[in-house]
């Protein structure tokens, strides 16, 4: 059981943590969430009594670390894949630490196993790849079997089976009662792994909940609508008979409409019967990426902005225009969370030129071609007409172009 | 924690990785192979030497003078040893496992310095040895007055630089600014401030000036030193106590 309470760290002016409080229980895995920068490694490190908290403290067992009796023998932490002398063989490596703690030799061999190294267990850790650095540091976590155990971002680099078997360690790890504490950027993946969460954004609890009522407090099911871009009037009276049938109606930054409380034949019966014609009527389902997205959004630290390129923008030949700009989610869009739409500019779906035009229903994949270098004009049909257009195009956009848009 | 424990541990550290053996056997066979070209050259140029220069001629001293540079070497391996863990990360891995910070600190550098005072020891008297070898006719022996105090004091003098540097670096962290600072300071410094005359009484009392003390068998002709050979190497062992501790202060309080 790991216990803090009041946790604050400063360095200087910057305020990493702050009055932290919270219960990692045993028996259970504890997903560790937030932005980068928000203070989970400074947690992590202070938990392990690396860094000393400016206030509060933080215990294991009722104990803070640095006076556990036999420590790497009660906790085993993984901080950073890549903290191994390059030079060291990963046997030598695991071997120091099972010394540090008097762990027995064959100790180190039976790790190695475990994570599948065995056959790289006298190469040295300089060549290992981060998945292979981040079993190595996995070996090194359970090298004592510990029964508290500190992982940060254990799945960074690794490859699906990987990740895959890390999850099931995890979930065996917790089974077997062990104090499982996962720290992640990625939602979707501590959603699967996790059973309780803890949530934070610049070095503050934002939540500290079960998975299951993280899920049913922010997934919630959402039907896009969409009507004519050329007629704004009909979405505002569709937005009127939605609103007044119980709707609750969110414009979206593309011009579509976010619709919950209502369901999708019922959207449709409304809009038939105020005489508006729809383009679009998709049920969508908001994924805990984008509820955990919208808790934190406002404790990002590190945001990016579009990237205009003006500095390298070339004179475009005459009547060629500059290939439009596909949004990407979360570029210097703080609002952006739903998909966005599969294309750009009023076109209508792909379909007919037989392009998967992105999973409906899975927010998660814009899979649309990125606005299919039609510079020429608004409709890919009016292109296939006047091939000569496509020598005027910037030659990376043709790779993208649907084949059958020439 | 027992203390063995972390010593067997850092017994592992040290000879698994390469720059151990390539820094402790650089030291030796510079501090050799130096030692006797230098002694090979004063043999020749005893004919050419003032009576007073013959009567300062110092052959156990000359066999060392491969030191000034195979110095730069153990600098190196005892910035390695330290710096290591910061460069690559494991001080955190190694202190969350060892949270007895003293202990840990200590365990490293008792196993280093043991380890440099064995090759020192080593490099010392063959430097002697052979450098006599060179020497011919001129040479002094073992069994001379001082001369075993000074090939001793050698090994002493090797040994107490690579513990210096392991408390500068560990001050430090960093193996580029710990590198960056001794280097030049025993490198240069310590050799300008001791050939300007209105600099020499305090360049006398750096750390590898005062403690290379311990190697003269023949005080030079204008010897003014306030010290004596053990008297010097005191002097040394209090520069390296000075950074040990402010190494250990630093380390217990700093965050990893």
């Amino acid at each position: 059981m790991i216990e803090a309470v009041g946790l604050t760290k400063r360095y200087g002016a910057k305020t990493a943590v702050y009055n932290l409080s919270f219960q990692v229980r045993p028996g259970a895995v504890t997903g560790f969430l937030g932005p980068n920068g928000s203070g989970k490694s400074t947690t992590m490190r202070m938990i392990l009594g690396l860094d000393n908290p400016t206030s509060g403290q933080v215990t294991i067992g009722g104990f803070p670390y640095r006076k556990l009796p036999n420590a790497p023998r009660q906790v085993g932490a993984l901080l950073d894949a890549k903290a191994v002398h390059g030079g060291r063989h990963a046997r030598n490596h695991l071997l120091c630490l099972a010394q540090l703690s008097g762990i027995p030799a064959r100790r180190v061999d039976e790790v190695l196993g475990v994570v599948g190294l065995q056959d790289v267990a006298k190469r040295r850790s300089k060549g290992f790849s981060l998945g292979m650095g981040q079993r190595l540091g996995i070996a090194a976590a359970l090298l004592g079997d510990p029964q508290v155990l500190l992982f940060d971002e254990p799945v960074n680099g690794l490859d699906p089976e990987g990740i895959l078997w890390v999850r099931n360690l995890m979930k065996s790890l917790a089974a077997e009662g062990r104090t499982v504490f996962v720290s992640s950027h990625l939602m979707s993946e501590m959603a699967l792994t996790a059973d309780h969460l803890i949530v934070i954004g610049r070095g503050q609890l934002l939540s500290d909940m079960s998975v299951k009522d993280f899920i049913s407090a922010n997934s919630a099911d959402f039907a896009r609508v969409r009507t004519p871009d050329t007629e704004p009037q009909q979405r505002e009276k569709l937005s009127a008979a939605l609103t007044e049938a119980g709707g609750q109606v969110l414009p979206e930054q593309d011009g579509a409409l976010r619709v919950t409380g209502l369901p999708l034949p019922r959207i449709s019966d409304l809009a038939h019967g105020a005489d508006v014609r729809l383009w679009e009527l998709s049920p969508h389902q908001a994924s805990l990426e984008e509820a955990y997205m919208r808790m934190t959004q406002g404790a990002v630290d590190y945001r990016s902005t579009i990237d205009q390129r003006s500095g390298l923008q070339q004179e475009m030949p005459p009547g060629a225009m500059p290939p439009p700009q596909m949004p990407v989610a979360g570029q210097g869009q703080p609002g952006w969370y739903a998909p966005p739409p599969p294309q750009q500019g009023g076109q209508p779906f792909a379909m007919p030129q037989g392009q998967p035009a992105g999973p409906y229903g899975a927010p998660a994949a814009p899979a649309a071609p990125a606005a299919p270098g039609s510079t020429g004009g608004p409709n890919p049909y009016a292109q296939a007409a006047q091939p000569s257009a496509a020598a005027a195009q910037p030659a990376a956009s043709d790779l993208t172009k649907p084949e059958d848009a020439r | 924690m027992a203390a063995t424990q972390v010593v067997q541990s850092e017994w592992t550290k040290i000879r698994s990785v390469a720059s151990t053996v390539w820094t402790l056997s650089l030291a030796a066979v510079v501090t050799v192979a130096l030692g006797m070209l230098i002694s090979l050259l004063s043999a020749d140029e005893w004919a050419t030497m003032s009576p007073r220069e013959r009567l300062s001629f110092d052959p156990t001293f000359i066999s060392f003078a491969g030191m000034s540079l195979g110095q730069l070497a153990m600098i190196v391996f005892g910035v390695l040893v330290v710096s290591n863990e910061y460069s690559t990360g494991m001080i955190r891995t190694s202190l969350a496992a060892v949270p007895q910070r003293g202990t840990f600190l200590f365990s490293k550098l008792a196993v280093a310095t043991a380890l440099a005072f064995v090759v020192s020891l080593a490099t010392s008297f063959v430097a002697f040895f052979l450098g006599q070898a060179m020497l011919g006719e001129h040479s002094a022996s073992l069994g001379d007055a001082g001369v075993l105090r000074a090939v001793l004091g050698g090994g002493l003098y090797m040994t107490l630089i690579a513990v210096f540097s392991m408390g500068v670096a560990a001050m430090l962290r960093s193996p580029m600014l710990s590198l960056g600072i001794l280097m030049p300071f025993f490198f240069l410094i310590s050799a300008i401030l001791g050939n300007v005359s209105a600099t020499k009484k305090v360049g006398q009392f750096l750390p590898d000036q005062a403690g290379s003390k311990i190697m003269q068998v023949v005080a030079p002709a204008d010897n003014d030193t306030p010290y004596g050979p053990w008297g010097g190497l005191g002097i040394m062992v209090l520069w390296v106590a000075v950074a040990l501790l402010g190494g250990y202060t630093l380390l217990k309080k700093r965050d990893a």
